[in-house]
């Protein structure tokens, strides 16, 4: 590479200033069809029903109505998607023969406007027989629990016991063993732009062609293909400019692609589906709410020996890919960025009736480390450790990296105690310590807490099929899963003037200015000077199953492909100047936007200059070399490998590290937590522009405290569903944000041309723990342990009125 | 999320409105500033034959102090208020309430005579009402009607108006000189409802207190004068014992209801950590 002048600065983001004044391009902007129609999707009041029938008549009787499918059209014309366990669950893109949650699709009508559909959808009659309903994953299991699906005969989509090293062992050698049960809420992203897809048929080519917000993965194309029954290269995905936020929501919007595209294939005309704010709480896409039994042994000097996790991920109504990623989307750091080696972890994936579950930032990460700090400290607490010391002690340290983990992880670089060490001397941690025991001392509830991760990037698909069996994946049958690959163009047209070209679906995390930086740096441009066209189309673009933007690829997977493409064609510009100079190759260099001699003595051709003579004058290229200027390359990680025997999957590619430290305190008589100070370092490899990595950081830590304090996506024990607006699921704002004070380590990743890891999903992961630990601190003195959120002021005051009581009465007796 | 079909009216005088409102046999909502009534039409849950719009009624919008009290046009934003110095003189605590109303945006076209109309008993400007005993100006076919905040609120998002009639003023007494007032709030985010607030208003003479009025928002159907802890007060003075005793005396004044953000326990203990957090600062602001 030249020298970096571009990467590693705040370079302002391009996209803002259309995004700004109200030019993006979003899917709900995007005409591509003239003639549009709407559609307005009728979902399921009830949690749990036979369909017995529908009445379309009045719906089709009301003027401007188009036409409408049920779920029959669906039944007959569509196959299931698949589904990432053997279980035999037939999830199909609308409910056919019964509904499992509320808000479930049923049908869709289609109109000349979206006004009309929604009075026509509000005119469909479905005749429904309710059926007994259950929404607890633990009492899900219970044998007298209605059953969801009843070719599979019980609600657990799948149970997987995974063993590593020796963990019974560990457990009789422990001098102290801890166990805890937590409990981990379901909530999702909401971002700012719902889902949206128009779907065009056209039945003389006999292509379908759909507009959507789709973010990936691609493999996502080949599925929804096979359940509308067409050939893959008779599916056509495209993807608008600009995508208004996601956060792994978006990935789960393919079986919207696949109704809507029926709908349009169906009705013969083109139609628009843009999900409404209601829709998008009742039915879009969440995390699992979780029942998590942990179990810890240790030494008594804080040495952890070994875990145990026994987790109930709930998946609502069906298991939707790709789920059970819940489960076990973490593999390979499973351990977080402990050295202990043995492990088991039983994990049951659970069907209730709720709505569907998903990837969402974090991916069950939030959940692991909410179990794993909490438990940590737990073990400080038994033992009289300061909870860093008994983190300290636990570490990996510098020297093990690559690290490989007893799940199969390879961690790739880091220095976790100096990032430790930062955020305990950030958050002037000591002194933290002594301000909370003068206040203690007066009866305040000041709490200190800690959270490390290890913060995964980039995943490897493989680790999916973590969720069957090693038997069924021996089979010859079976077809091995393994990978991370994204793809970059860079082109040089005649005047010299550089575009670049991906796939990569970005939703807000200005890929285009990132792509312009590292173009600038490698070509001896300025940003500015580089044109970024970042638009998926299936057709055109090149991709593979694993691409898209989620688990915080682009910062090593998009960023490599360009970095690489630059390469490619550095190389031919060199070789193409050495033949016009009659110099050897090795002579020369591509330094400063030009092929130079090494010596720096003699000519130079300059990007334009070459540019000119290449697309002007081919006779003057080099015997075999191709005209025009452009390089393509497909970064793929090679560590990316399919699971093992022994269960053991690298389930990420690159992995970043963060240490938090949080300050809070409790108001004995509301309840209300206020954050007193938040430190957050993050070691994610080099930063290609430090401000867009703290707007993820910032993003993320928000992310976390609303699943912490505030959101949760509630159901009663009817099943019904009490969070539908924004009155009810609460996100944190501006006003809710604490000051974060934020640093970065270094620890290049030696996987990445650039060195650089993911860092998109960051303290969304850690926000949970943290905080939870401060809390817990915050109480101690009641005895309280958070094991639950979010924590309401209202059940948190709870807590600690009964606390109060039991501590009066205990006093009382003594 | 798109409403059903309605009738819409956009007079430009109050008596076309009421004209308007009246064609409808109750069939037909008033929209003001539209914070609330719109997302209940775009939910569908209020399906209205016909709404009649307010926001061209120029003759709606106006401050004016007159016999005592200080007069507010239906149709004046909170944004107006917030920043009126008429009523930061003579109401300070409506001032203050002001600043508890949704977020900017929502101020600048929400009204005080929507809010008060809609009578959501988690709204500040309900328990003003009540903890000032103001009144309201409704006008019918009949006429106009002069409604007192006690006789105003009925149950959740239910007023007296009749299904005819519009609420044209709000009529709030002007607030003594050296008064002590203030609003305390609890919500889990900044600009939400409130969970429990309590308005609380003090006239002191040396330790005595010769008025006490204290009104909730959010503890139970519709805002509750706590007139029991106020007599307290206009009993025992202003003494910490008496504010202590006052507190207690709200958490068994209110009958709160639970929903998903807050228990009905919570509730009533907030009535009673906010009823001291409430007295004690409008002591402290109160001369005498």
């Amino acid at each position: 590479m030249s020298e970096a002048r571009w990467i590693g600065k705040s370079v302002k983001r391009v996209e803002d200033a259309r995004l700004l004044t109200g030019r993006g391009t979003y899917i709900d902007d995007h005409p591509p069809v003239a003639n549009v129609c709407h559609a307005a999707i009728v979902r399921s009041p009830l949690p749990h029903a036979a369909i017995r029938g529908y009445d379309l008549s009045a719906a089709l009787a009301l003027e401007g109505v188009v036409g409408a499918i049920t779920g029959a059209d669906v039944a007959r014309h569509t196959k299931p998607f698949s589904v990432g366990v053997t279980a035999p669950i037939h999830y199909y893109c609308a409910a056919t023969d019964r509904v499992r949650f509320v808000g479930e699709p049923v049908a869709v009508v289609v109109a000349k406007n979206r006004y009309v559909a929604e009075d026509a959808a509000d005119l469909v009659r479905v005749d429904y027989g309710p059926l007994p309903v259950v929404v607890d994953p633990e009492r899900a299991l219970d044998t007298t629990a209605p059953v969801l699906h009843e070719a599979v005969g019980s609600n657990l989509a799948g149970n997987r016991r995974l063993v590593y090293g020796e963990p019974d062992r560990a457990f009789r050698e422990a001098d102290v063993v801890l166990t805890e049960r937590f409990s981990f809420p379901k909530y999702g992203s909401t971002p700012i732009e719902t889902y949206g897809v128009i779907a065009r048929w056209d039945p003389i080519d006999g292509v379908c062609t759909v507009w959507s917000n789709f973010m990936g993965p691609f493999i996502m194309h080949p599925l929804t293909a096979r359940v509308l029954g067409l050939a893959e290269n008779k599916l056509r995905f495209i993807v608008p400019t600009d995508i208004g936020g996601s956060f792994g929501i978006k990935s789960s919007i393919y079986p919207y692609i696949a109704l809507i595209a029926l709908a349009a294939m169906r009705l013969s005309v083109p139609v628009k589906w843009i999900e409404d704010r209601r829709e998008h709480l009742l039915a879009s896409s969440s995390g699992t709410d979780r029942v998590a039994y942990r179990e810890l042994a240790a030494r008594k000097d804080g040495t952890i020996l070994g875990m145990r996790f026994k987790w109930l991920d709930n998946v609502g109504g069906y298991i939707r890919s790709p789920e059970p990623g819940c489960s076990f989307r973490p593999t390979g750091n499973f351990v977080g960025p402990y050295r202990f080696q043995h492990l088991e972890v039983d994990a049951s994936v659970v069907m209730t009736n709720k709505s569907l579950t998903g990837p969402n930032r974090g991916y069950a990460c939030g959940h692991l480390y909410f179990e794993t700090e909490g438990m940590m400290d737990r073990l400080a607490d038994r033992l009289g450790l300061d909870p860093a010391e008994v983190r300290r002690k636990n570490l990996v340290q510098p020297d093990q990296f690559p690290y490989r983990t007893p799940s199969g992880g390879l961690y790739d670089s880091g220095d976790y105690p100096a990032v430790l060490e930062r955020a305990l001397q950030l958050a002037r941690y000591d002194e933290l310590r002594r301000e909370q025991a003068k206040a203690r001392a007066t009866g305040r509830y000041v709490g200190i807490g800690l959270a490390l991760a290890v913060d995964p990037s980039v995943s490897n698909m493989g680790y999916v099929a973590t969720a069957l069996d090693p038997q069924f994946r021996a089979k010859p049958e079976y077809l091995p899963k393994s990978g991370a690959v994204d793809a970059a163009t860079i082109k040089i047209d005649p005047l010299g003037r550089v575009i670049a070209i991906l796939g990569t679906t970005p939703q807000g995390q200005g890929h285009q200015t990132v792509v312009s930086q590292i173009v600038a740096d490698e070509l001896g441009l300025a940003p500015q000077d580089v044109t970024v066209v970042d638009e998926m189309d299936t057709f055109t673009r090149v991709w593979s199953i694993s691409s898209g933007t989620y688990s915080s690829r682009f910062g090593s997977v998009g960023t490599s492909a360009v970095a690489l493409a630059a390469r490619k064609l550095k190389a031919k510009l060199v070789e193409y100047g050495a033949h016009l100079m009659e110099l050897p190759v090795a002579s020369l260099e591509f330094r400063d936007g030009a092929v130079r001699p090494r010596s720096g003595k003699g000519p130079s051709y300059s990007i334009k200059d070459l540019a000119g003579r290449a697309h002007w004058n081919t006779e003057s290229l080099p015997e075999g070399m191709e005209p025009a200027l452009q390089a393509t390359a497909v970064f793929g990680f090679t560590v990316a490998k399919a699971v093992d025997a022994q269960d053991r999957v690298n389930s990420s590619n690159t992995y970043g590290f963060i240490a938090e430290v949080m300050a809070v305190e409790v108001d004995p008589e509301t309840a209300a937590i206020q954050i007193l100070r938040y430190v957050t370092v993050h070691d994610a490899g080099t930063i290609i522009n430090p401000m867009i990595a703290e707007g993820q950081i910032y993003g993320g830590a928000l992310h976390g405290l609303g699943g912490a304090l505030y959101e949760e996506l509630a159901y009663d024990e009817h099943g019904q569903f009490l969070t539908g607006t924004f009155m009810d699921y609460l996100v944190p704002t501006a006003s809710e944000a604490p000051q974060i004070d934020i640093a970065h380590i270094v620890s290049p990743s030696p996987l990445t041309p650039l060195g650089s890891k993911g860092l998109g999903e960051s303290s969304s992961m850690t926000v949970p723990a943290v905080i939870a630990n401060a809390v817990s601190d915050a109480l101690a003195p009641l005895g309280i342990w958070i094991n639950e959120l979010p924590m309401t002021p209202s059940k948190l005051w709870t807590a600690m009125a009964r606390a109060c009581r039991s501590h009066a009465k205990s006093e009382g007796q003594r | 999320m798109k409403p059903p079909k309605f009738e819409y009216h956009a007079p430009t005088t109050l008596d076309e409105a009421v004209a308007a409102l009246g064609r409808y046999g109750g069939d037909a909502k008033v929209l003001a500033g539209g914070q609330s009534l719109m997302p209940l039409l775009n939910f569908r849950l209020a399906r209205p034959a016909a709404l009649v719009d307010l926001n061209r009624v120029a003759s709606l919008a106006y401050i004016r102090e007159q016999d005592g009290q200080v007069r507010f046009g239906a149709m004046t934003r909170q944004r107006t208020i917030e920043f009126s110095p008429v009523v930061a003189q003579h109401l300070p605590l409506l001032k203050e309430a002001t600043r508890w109303v949704g977020h900017l945006p929502i101020r600048t076209r929400g009204t005080i005579g929507g809010s008060i109309a809609h009578a959501d008993p988690s709204a500040e400007y309900p328990a003003v009402l009540a903890a000032l005993e103001g009144e309201v100006v409704a006008r019918g076919a009949k006429g106009d009607r002069v409604i007192r905040a006690a006789d105003l609120f009925q149950t959740y998002l239910t007023t007296n108006l009749a299904p005819d009639e519009i609420l044209t003023e709000v009529r709030l007494p002007a607030m003594p000189a050296g008064v002590g007032y203030a609003l305390e709030e609890f919500a889990r985010r900044h600009g939400d409802f409130a969970i429990v607030g309590i308005a609380a208003m003090v006239v002191r003479e040396g330790q005595r207190c010769t008025m006490a009025r204290l009104a909730t928002a959010g503890a139970g159907p519709v805002p509750v004068r706590l007139r029991a802890a106020e007599e307290i007060l206009e009993r025992d003075g202003l003494g910490e014992a008496a504010i202590d005793a006052a507190a207690r005396k709200a958490t068994e004044l209110v009958d709160p209801d639970a929903d998903i953000h807050a228990s009905a326990d919570y509730r009533r203990h907030l009535a009673g950590v906010l009823t001291k957090r409430a007295l004690t600062r409008a002591i402290g602001v109160a001369r005498g």
